[in-house]
């Protein structure tokens, strides 16, 4: 009998509609999965194997009572622990809220819980989504199911912050999982682990629910094997929410059923300004594939100017900061979560405590960076300056896509590097976000699918960048890419 | 138009006052909840997982508080700015579970207006314009309780994120009369607009009380700031107090720090809260949860249709159309619940007496200043929770206007309205008050008064034409009030002569 695990969404789907096996029967091998490596690559915060049967039981019955399945129908998937589930424990990955039971469910997992998929359980990640290697989570850092192919047996990154999400999926721990993209944390962790990722246009998802990082660039999206699973997935997740004042009230559009890898008529662009010195060789001959690939599918290839992009990473971090300085005044000690009370503290005492205990230092450092630059005499020279950098960047995707459809480049600038390499120098670590976060700025649909390997044997993306609401062209040259770069590797399962 | 001035040692002071009023926006939920915003609830029951600040949770704006802040800038004059922006107030408190305020700082949504206030209510027409500089809208804190546990400080929520306009004026005002009449006449507006129902003892309105003194002619003087004021009287005070503190220091060779002051109502002097030196940095920036506010030409046009007669514009017209004076004018517009209550006798009088508004209408404003408030007054009721009706008052006033019973007789009805709760009507009948036009009766009557005072006759034959009051008194009480007033001088000038 096949291995379930090894089925992508799209085949579970099918074939728990047509009773080739059960819905209990691929939660039962997911479980499985699930607990015989969560030792070894600490990939979930919390499993529950108990959620994820009951789903498939639910599903099971509705078959057999010839009810109509939804679009994820059997399909059991990992949530990641940004996205509060109503009664399981939700943290961020901090200390901060350990033991947080949210009384309500965030409106993208009750999307997906309606569409018929069940929960494994939630998926460790950079504490508060900050972090480009899972390094800073509270729990542990996630270990990639990849190594190199040196002999070694260095433990690697499987990127951030979905790092959870990204080695669960490589390890086939589940078909898929969500993630959440604030510069990149979607897409780079996907590269890292030779899975696909998407980060649709800002306001696709519906924020709320989701542990705020940096609200104007925050976006939930899917992390699967494929692109189609990918496009299932969003459809499930995606839609206007009255909810969040900044959701998008348009249509959800069948980008499953748009899919076509024929870019006849297409032009892709090649950003000049991504060409860096000293680029990874490895990385600049898998970009050269896209190229031809694409090209392949029947797409012009021109290049383009993206005249702002050295700025990008400055100024998303100055954002990203000012507003995770904001959004996290909210753990206070007050109201839930951790509370450090010392003996004969008052209220600036325990928050101090409070703060102190349950942040880590990543986090930390984030909050005075950002409380920094809002702070009266720098505002103007740094938030208010960003803003205007960042509406040059706009400007920048918006001249690009008047010569272009869809814009190709690296999703990262090397592949996984191993755990530690990065962590002492935060802004080595920053670097890592500098292909991923121009579309952040600009709110833009991007995704990242697998290329091939490096010389190390590990993982390569392409990250596809389209125009605002157009996932469908990102979807379409990503599945172009796919078929084409014919990725079938994957990782040894060396912690059975 | 006044002339408010400190007496000082070294010579005369001029009180420079602008006043932030913070009105609770009237709406069934809160700014960016959907939760309840009733006064007096229990503690933490009108809270939303919103409003606590629960890992997630967004704000969406409520169209009906922006709705009414639109209103009462229309109110003032304002200009409405259709592009406008929430910013995040950042700082640390027990109060405010998100660790900021979504307010206004960089784009609020009213910008320039003003309005008119009126000092001598004898003499309306002298009028002095109050600039106001914005209005904009921001969440409400919760409530720390302190005395609810020995060692901690309990919270409530329930006002956590309702609904407030910041009003902020100019610094125009020049006296305590100023900025009392300021106030008023801003609480008259928001509650003729219903954006604020200006219950001040509720917490529903409240000022922050900007203050500083000058030689008259100089250039400002450093202002403190006094929070959280919350009557009309308390004002008035503050204002008093603060700026003799200010003339006394300075004058002592001190001076004036910008700092925020606190007012103590029970010893009636205020203390200092915080200085600048440790001023809050609020870090205030555009919120990234929510996107500018773009108001459409069509809700604009809505707000302003919806707006109703305005006190100036009332007070205009009773004058002009209805023929009342100044001065009452001016009272029965003052307070909407008195222009309503005006307006129903009015339409009923004029119903039930056949006539237009205009010919009814210095009846009813007459008896309804003189002898509905005097009886509310003398109960301790308002308006709103008048004894009569304004359907029984008119009917009251129409047994008058038909010569039915005298203006005397119906005070005696009146009474017995407020005693028994029976229409006038019912009164009048079963007392039988009526007014009689019975000649003969009358004329009875005149002739015995006449006859018992026989020297009083002979006297006002003899010139002294006062007298003719007396007999008409005489008259009236012989026929216990009830005899047609204008029937009784008619036959009494006969019998006389």
């Amino acid at each position: 009998m096949t291995d379930l695990t090894e089925l992508t969404v799209a085949a579970i789907r099918t074939g728990v509609a047509s009773g080739d096996f059960t819905a209990r029967e691929v939660a039962e091998g997911f479980n499985a999965n699930v607990a015989g490596a969560q030792n070894a690559l600490n990939a979930f915060i919390v499993t529950t194997p108990d959620k994820a049967l009951a789903a498939a039981d639910a599903v099971d019955a509705d078959r057999a009572a010839g009810k109509v399945l939804g679009k994820l129908a059997g399909v059991p998937i990992g949530m990641k622990d940004l996205f509060a589930t109503h009664g399981v424990q939700t943290t961020a990955a901090s200390h901060i809220l350990e033991g947080f039971k949210p009384q309500y469910e965030s409106t993208v997992s009750q999307k997906l819980w309606d569409a018929g998929a069940g929960m494994l359980g939630k998926l460790n990640l950079d504490q508060f989504a900050m972090g480009s290697s899972n390094e800073t989570s509270y729990f542990g850092n996630v270990i990639s199911p990849w190594r190199r192919n040196d002999g070694g047996n260095a433990a690697l990154a499987p990127g951030g912050s979905s790092g959870g999400s990204s080695a669960a999926i490589a390890a086939r721990l589940c078909p898929a999982a969500t993630g959440t993209d604030t510069g990149g944390s979607i897409r780079q962790p996907a590269a890292f682990t030779g899975i696909s990722g998407i980060k649709p246009t800002y306001g696709r998802c519906s924020r709320w629910g989701i542990v705020a990082f940096a609200s104007s660039l925050d976006q939930a999206g899917p992390m699967a094997r494929d692109v189609r699973d990918c496009a299932i997935m969003l459809e499930a997740m995606a839609g206007f929410d009255p909810k969040d004042a900044t959701s998008l009230d348009l249509p959800v559009p069948a980008w499953e059923a748009g899919l076509s890898a024929d870019l006849a008529g297409k032009t892709v662009g090649i950003p000049r300004e991504y060409r860096m010195d000293g680029i990874d060789a490895d990385v600049a001959r898998s970009w050269e594939d896209g190229i031809a690939w694409l090209k392949d599918a029947g797409a012009q290839v021109v290049d383009i100017s993206l005249p702002h992009t050295k700025y990008a990473l400055p100024c998303y971090y100055i954002i990203a900061p000012a507003e995770a300085s904001s959004n996290l005044a909210r753990y206070d000690g007050v109201r839930y979560g951790l509370r450090d009370l010392p003996d004969g503290a008052g209220l600036q005492d325990m928050y101090a405590a409070t703060r102190a205990a349950g942040f880590g230092a990543e986090v930390k450092r984030r909050i005075l960076i950002g409380t920094y630059v809002l702070s009266a005499g720098f505002y103007d020279a740094y938030y208010t300056q960003a803003q205007k950098v960042r509406t040059l960047i706009s400007h920048d995707f918006k001249n690009a896509f008047t010569e272009c459809d869809v814009i190709l480049a690296p999703t990262a600038p090397t592949a996984a590097f191993a755990l530690g390499e990065k962590s002492g120098d935060p802004l080595e670590m920053y670097l890592n976000d500098v292909f991923s976060v121009p579309a952040s700025l600009a709110g833009l649909p991007a995704m990242s699918v697998p290329a091939g390997l490096n010389r190390e044997g590990l993982p390569l993306g392409l990250q596809i960048i389209g125009r605002p609401f157009d996932e469908q062209g990102v979807l379409n040259a990503g599945l172009a890419i796919e078929q084409r770069a014919g990725f079938v590797a994957k990782p040894d399962i060396w912690w059975k | 138009m006044t002339n408010y001035r400190i007496q000082g040692a070294t010579g005369e002071w001029e009180v420079v006052i602008g006043l932030e009023v913070h009105a609770q926006v009237t709406s069934n939920a809160k700014l960016f909840s959907g939760a309840a915003t009733a006064f007096g609830a229990e503690p933490n029951s009108q809270v939303s997982l919103v409003d606590a600040a629960m890992p997630g949770m967004l704000p969406v704006p409520n169209r009906e508080c922006i709705r009414q802040a639109v209103r009462t800038g229309m109110a003032i004059d304002a200009q409405i700015n259709k592009w406008s922006r929430f910013d995040r107030k950042n700082y640390f408190y027990a109060d405010l579970p998100q660790g900021y305020q979504i307010s206004q700082l960089y784009h609020p949504l009213v910008g320039e207006g003003r309005l008119d206030i009126i000092l001598d209510d004898k003499d309306p027409e002298n009028t002095k314009t109050i600039g106001i500089e914005r209005i904009h809208v921001e969440q409400d804190a919760g409530k720390l309780m302190h005395d609810q546990h020995p060692t901690m400080s309990y919270v409530d929520l329930n006002r956590s994120g309702v609904a407030l306009m910041e009003i902020v004026s100019r610094p125009d005002m020049r006296s305590p009369a100023e900025a009392g009449a300021y106030l008023r006449k801003l609480r008259a507006i928001l509650r003729y607009v219903g954006s604020c129902d200006g219950n001040m003892e509720e917490g529903s309105m409240r000022a922050d009380v900007n203050v500083s003194v000058r030689k008259p002619g100089e250039p400002f003087g450093t202002r403190t700031e006094t929070k959280n004021v919350n009557s009309v009287r308390f004002v008035m005070a503050v204002v008093e107090g603060e700026a003799r503190r200010q003339v006394d220091l300075i004058e002592d060779g001190g001076k004036v720090v910008q700092e925020t002051r606190l007012y103590d109502p029970d010893r009636n002097e205020t203390r200092s809260m915080r200085s600048k030196e440790d001023a809050h940095d609020y870090r205030y920036f555009p919120d990234p949860d929510l996107l500018p506010l773009v108001l459409e030409d069509d809700f604009l046009a809505d707000c302003r249709a919806s707006l109703p007669e305005l006190p100036d514009a009332k007070r205009h017209r009773y004058e002009t159309a209805l023929g009342l004076s100044a001065y009452n004018a001016g009272v029965l517009t003052a307070e909407v619940e008195t222009a309503r209550w005006f307006e129903a006798l009015l339409e009923e009088s004029a119903a039930r007496q056949g006539k237009p508004e205009g010919e009814v209408a210095k009846q009813a404003a007459n008896w309804l200043m003189s002898e509905l408030f005097g009886a509310l007054n003398r109960l301790g009721k308002s308006l709103e929770t008048s004894p009569v009706s304004p359907a029984q008052a008119a009917e009251l006033l129409a047994l008058v206007g038909d010569g039915t019973i005298s203006g005397t007789i119906a005070k005696q009805v009146f009474e017995k309205m407020l005693e028994t709760g029976d229409g006038a009507g019912a009164i009048v009948e079963r007392e039988g008050l009526k007014q009689t036009s019975d000649t003969g009766a009358i004329d009875a009557a005149i002739a015995k008064i006449l006859a018992d005072n026989a020297d009083k006759v002979e006297q006002y034959r003899g010139g002294k034409e006062a007298l003719f009051g007396f007999f008409v008194g005489q008259t009236m009480k012989a026929m216990a009030g009830k005899a047609n007033p204008q029937l009784v001088n008619e036959l009494l000038k006969k019998a006389l002569g």
